[in-house]
């Protein structure tokens, strides 16, 4: 078996196997733990939907905080659309999408998919570079560098096998491949599962703040 | 043709000019990255060249490999350098059979010992009885013929990775030449078949420097292996431009789109096809219209539908994450629950404690 046949064989398929596993039993495991209900009079008649709101209003840095929050802003937001574009966007990935569901649609041109990619991990190097350089802002753990690694590794091997640098294609690609793999496998037992996370915590946030009367 | 010919006596003898012989020679110095200083004594060495034995092997094999060399667009040269070679045993192409064929083969072992190069093409059957020629069994011919040659060409890719034959479930047990030889020069020329070009490039490489040209590391001539397909292939711009065919029939087929949603090989394939091409220089698969199928590599009917692209994971989807969806889900209420029912508890004790 060479390096791709694993790669695209049983190693991308038990890391998809372990991801869907993994952030089903996470998820499950802390929204079927539901808190108890507070038994205070509510300050705010309308404190369920404003807390909802903050689902949305959370996306954006309160006013006040505009100028100073401003760089990691911009970044994260480059990077997590240039990401995500680069995921669901170009043909191999949608090839590799149609694999497993089904489900294809048209993609960018390639050009336009390394031009995105390219400014998914310039961006990603922006953050690390913040994040690094002001450590009593972000108090990082091993875990949060694992997490930039792995996450950067993928664009970087996308790239790279795009471009052909490095090693042959099809041992770049099997790289690649086995980049995300591990990617997956790491994915529900990190703080990338914030990609689920958000939304509850956010509204969890809005609902005991609305409840106490909080303007959020 | 006498066995003391040379090789320009036999060119001149077909009405071939000293200018398509030069032009050859270019080529194929050009070809194989050969300097072009390389290129005169390439001519003279060629053309006082004497016959070199060779013996053909046949085993695991449907006679591709044999019909790409012969029945390429005659006369060629490379036609012409292949009739050159003193082909002392080649059990499709010979008149003799029988016991007369074996004692061709064995006569030649015995004269050119140390000095004839020996082809081979097919896969070797493990367990002897699957194919044997003369009684002999492949495997037992292989070791035989092996143990006295100045090296060891495997034309096509069964003789080179096992091929068709060494498919899953490799019924025959069948292995490759490198599986069974181990002490001599081994050059791959893989390709189902393999271009003409590649082989007639490496006995003119052996004929004039007396040498086998630097191969890759699945034992291929670089020369005509070191390039993947993708790269040189014609139809790369609409690849970059996200412009592909989606079926055989459609709009994107008949302007000559991309094939790679359509499974093509190209980018994980390692030959000269895209440039060298076939019949001449007219075409090859890509320009006519289907995918590369990654022929000249290990495994290669092995790896996947043929019209599934590369970027396509090889695993069968669905039930086994539907049954991870169900172990998460159960594993993640049982864990859920499980605290719930400890904070119940610890609520429980504490009441009672007031």
């Amino acid at each position: 078996m060479s390096l791709l046949e694993f790669a695209r064989g049983p190693a991308i398929h038990w890391s998809l196997v372990i991801l869907v596993a993994g952030i089903i039993w996470r998820l499950l495991g802390v929204l079927v733990l539901t808190r108890g209900a507070d038994l205070s009079r509510p300050r705010d008649a309308f404190g369920n939907f404003k807390g909802y709101r903050t689902v949305f209003s959370r996306a954006w840095p309160n006013g006040e905080f505009t100028t100073a929050t401003r760089y990691q802003t911009i970044m994260a937001y480059l990077f997590h659309f240039a990401t995500l574009i680069v995921v669901v966007g170009i043909t191999p990935h949608i090839e590799f999408i149609e694999s497993l569901t089904g489900a294809s649609w048209p993609a960018l041109p390639n050009a336009l998919g390394v031009a995105i990619g390219t400014i998914a991990l310039i961006s990603l190097i922006a953050l690390i570079g913040r994040r690094i350089s002001k450590p009593e802002i972000y108090c990082s753990n091993l875990g949060d560098y694992i997490t930039w690694v792995l996450i950067a590794a993928p664009l970087l091997t996308g790239l790279m096998t795009f471009a052909h640098i490095g090693p042959r294609y099809e041992t770049m690609l099997a790289i690649h491949i086995l980049s995300v793999a591990v990617l997956f496998v790491w994915f529900p037992f990190s703080k990338l599962m914030h990609a689920f996370w958000f939304v509850f915590s956010r509204a969890q946030s809005g609902l005991a703040y609305a409840h106490k009367g909080v303007r959020i | 043709m006498a066995r003391d010919s040379t090789l320009g006596e036999l060119l001149r003898s077909q009405g071939v000019s000293r200018r398509a012989f030069l032009k050859f020679c270019t080529t194929t110095a050009s070809v194989m990255a050969l300097p072009a200083s390389l290129v005169p004594a390439m001519a003279d060495a060629l053309e006082q060249a004497k016959r070199p034995s060779v013996i053909w092997l046949s085993f695991q094999e449907c006679t591709g490999c044999t019909e790409a060399l012969t029945r390429s667009h005659a006369p060629t040269l490379e036609g012409l350098i292949f009739d050159f070679i003193s082909l002392d045993y080649h059990h499709t192409l010979q008149a003799a059979s029988g016991r007369a064929a074996e004692e061709a083969r064995e006569e030649a072992m015995r004269e050119h010992a140390g000095q004839y190069l020996l082809l081979v093409d097919g896969s070797i059957p493990t367990v002897k009885a699957y194919s044997t020629i003369a009684g002999i069994s492949n495997l037992d011919m292989l070791k035989d013929s092996a143990a006295n040659a100045a090296a060891v060409i495997a034309v096509g890719t069964c003789a080179a990775y096992g091929g068709l034959p060494m498919a899953a479930p490799n019924p025959t047990s069948a292995v490759s030449v490198s599986d069974i030889v181990s002490d001599k020069p081994i050059i791959n020329i893989p390709g189902c078949p393999p271009i003409p070009l590649a082989m007639t490039g490496v006995i003119a490489h052996y004929l004039t420097l007396g040498t086998l040209p630097a191969l890759d590391h699945l034992g291929r001539p670089q020369a005509f292996f070191g390039e993947n397909i993708h790269d040189r292939c014609y139809r790369r711009p609409f690849y970059d431009r996200g412009l592909f065919a989606e079926t055989f029939d459609d709009e994107g087929a008949r302007k000559g789109w991309c094939l790679y949603k359509l499974g093509c090989k190209g980018p994980v394939a390692y030959n000269a096809c895209a440039h060298v091409k076939w019949n001449q220089g007219v075409s090859f698969p890509i320009q006519s219209g289907h995918g590369c199928i990654g022929c000249s590599e290990p495994g290669f009917w092995d790896a996947g539908g043929i019209y599934e692209s590369i970027a396509r994971g090889q695993f069968g989807t669905g039930p086994q994450i539907a049954t991870a969806a169900l172990v998460g889900a159960a594993a993640g209420a049982g864990a859920a629950l499980l605290a719930r029912s400890k904070k119940e508890k610890k609520a429980a004790a504490h009441a009672a404690s007031e």
